[in-house]
């Protein structure tokens, strides 16, 4: 299904204003979550492993342990899970809401493919922006670690930057993008497919909301697990 | 055949063709195009698991013909419109389309036959998130068609269906039976020649439902277009086999019914139980066959 998604682009009519609009409703929509996960993962990664940190007395590399958590896992995983939460959920019952309706049978009736005008903006929409949905998410953690850094246990705000500055390298940053861009595929295409296979009228649409969350959510991170390893080993990162 | 026709045109002696010679022959012509049926399903066979839901059907829709599909719940009538319009394959048999076989069709080559075809659904089935301008409007924007040509388009077939006004409300602001006259419109647009009709009235008002008719009639005796109306609704059997539609002096669209003057007989009748087709003929036919089922159907007890 995402195959054939990715090949209509190719062909004639575009949907390219249902494209933006898609990006607006998950990438604009999810700000102010991802905002908020963002800043209290950050806020709340400070506050478990600052007192470990100094006990060991290596409280001044709290930046560089919230900056490498986020940036590698936390960001990217959280953010996928919480767009899952909301913009999956919010995929499938739409799709499945059209099946029941008989919405998809009338516009593939009409001569339009489904997969080219519902699927294809859904996914590119959630590929351009679950990455930068990440590094927002990123950006915001580690403002939320550095506030509780500074607030709560009286960190010098030089000495958590320059940690920050020192932990993230650019086999980091490379992992941290890669990482959205499969998790987009995953959650489109689940969703997509939860949807459009929806049977058994407005229960249905309620059975496959909750399949399509569950089963994105588990594939998400699932493949985490392996995209981590494999980017180990492909970038040589420790 | 159409080509030996066009071969006796240029064997005149002289190389010109009189009008009248090229007007019988465009007749001709256009009576083998008629002797193709619109429709055709050639022992088509389906079932899910081990349900079967059509047992080897075989019939034919020709130009011009409504085909008004009776039969309980079940009776794998709207099934038969799935497989006319490709969205569901059969197990066994074939399908034709303006004798073209679509059986084997992949979803792209289905896209082109689907634009010769009209499909007005049970609810309407309406994209609740266009206005009835845009619902209508759907299949013209989806072929770049430029907005002043839709536009006018839209507006010729909303009064068709007698609903211009509504021009730009959304589905939701719609009636049951103001969303199936739309979706009548929205099916009509690019004047489709075969057009399918789902249980159109399934579950409206008398008047309503008669008005959804009385568009089907307008589409087969002024139009031409042949179509498949299935129901289970005996009052739209008697309005779709006994009148016709015809424009009278004045310009306007009247119904009369068929009497001396004129017999319909480009609608026929067929009846189908649990996948089989117990019954194929006029609506004459059908209120005298003696089988106990069609009986029970016609009286409806």
């Amino acid at each position: 299904m995402a195959a054939r998604a990715v090949s209509g682009l190719l062909k004639r009519p575009r949907y390219l204003p249902e494209t933006i609009a898609q990006m607006d409703a998950i990438g604009v929509g999810s700000l102010t979550i991802i905002i908020l996960t963002g800043f209290f993962t950050g806020g709340v990664l400070t506050v478990q492993t600052f007192p470990t940190l100094k006990t060991y007395g290596a409280q001044s590399q709290t930046g560089y342990l919230v900056a490498i958590s986020l940036v590698r896992e936390l960001g990217p995983v959280l953010c996928a899970l919480m767009v899952t939460g909301r913009v999956g959920s919010a995929i499938s019952a739409e799709l499945g809401s059209m099946v029941v309706s008989q919405q998809i049978d009338a516009m593939r009736a009409l001569g339009t493919d489904p997969i080219r005008k519902l699927v294809a903006p859904r996914l590119i929409a959630l590929l351009i922006t679950l990455p930068l949905l990440t590094v927002i998410a990123d950006m915001f953690g580690i403002c939320g670690g550095w506030v509780t850094a500074i607030g709560l246990y009286s960190v010098s705000s030089s000495v958590f930057v320059s940690a920050v500055r020192d932990g993230i390298t650019t086999d980091d940053l490379i992992g941290g993008m890669v990482k959205p861009i499969v998790f987009a595929l995953i959650i489109g295409s689940v969703a997509c497919h939860q949807g459009l296979s929806t049977e058994g009228g407005t229960v249905g649409v309620g059975r496959s909301t909750t399949r399509a969350v569950v089963m994105a959510s588990i594939v998400v991170i699932i493949a985490d697990y392996f995209l981590a390893k494999a980017l180990q080993v492909i970038l040589g990162s420790p | 055949m159409a080509g030996s026709n066009f071969q006796t045109l240029t064997n005149q002696p002289d190389g010109r063709v009189s009008s009248n010679a090229a007007e019988s022959t465009f007749h001709e012509i256009d009576d083998l195009d008629r002797a193709i049926p619109a429709i055709e399903f050639r022992d088509v066979l389906l079932a899910f698991d081990d349900r079967i839901i059509l047992n080897k059907l075989s019939f034919k829709v020709m130009k011009g013909e409504t085909k008004i599909i009776l039969g309980g719940s079940g009776g794998g009538k709207s099934t038969i419109i799935k497989l006319v319009l490709g969205l569901l394959k059969p197990d066994a048999g074939q399908v034709f389309v303006d004798g073209e076989d679509i059986t084997d069709y992949n979803e792209v080559r289905m896209m082109r036959v689907r634009k010769k075809i009209g499909m007005v659904f049970q609810e309407g089935a309406l994209f609740d998130s266009l206005s009835v301008y845009d619902n209508v409007a759907y299949r013209l924007h989806e072929q770049g068609v430029p907005e002043e040509e839709v536009e006018p388009e839209v507006r010729r077939m909303l009064r068709f269906v007698n609903l211009e006004d509504a021009i730009d409300k959304m589905p939701a602001e719609l009636s049951g039976g103001m969303r199936r006259r739309v979706g009548i419109a929205r099916a009509l647009i690019g004047d489709p020649k075969i057009v399918l009709f789902d249980e159109p009235t399934a579950g409206l008002d008398p008047p309503t439902a008669r008005t959804i008719c009385e568009l089907a009639m307008k589409l087969r005796d002024l139009e031409d277009v042949s179509s498949i109306f299935v129901t289970h609704e005996m009052n739209n059997l008697d309005y779709l086999c006994s009148e016709y539609a015809v424009v009278n002096e004045e310009g306007r669209v009247v119904f009369e019914r068929e009497g001396e003057r004129l017999c319909l007989i480009n609608s026929k009748v067929m009846m189908m139980l649990q996948g089989n087709i117990i019954f194929s003929g006029t609506d004459e036919r059908l209120r005298k066959a003696e089988d106990p089922y069609i009986q029970k159907f016609l009286r409806g007890h």
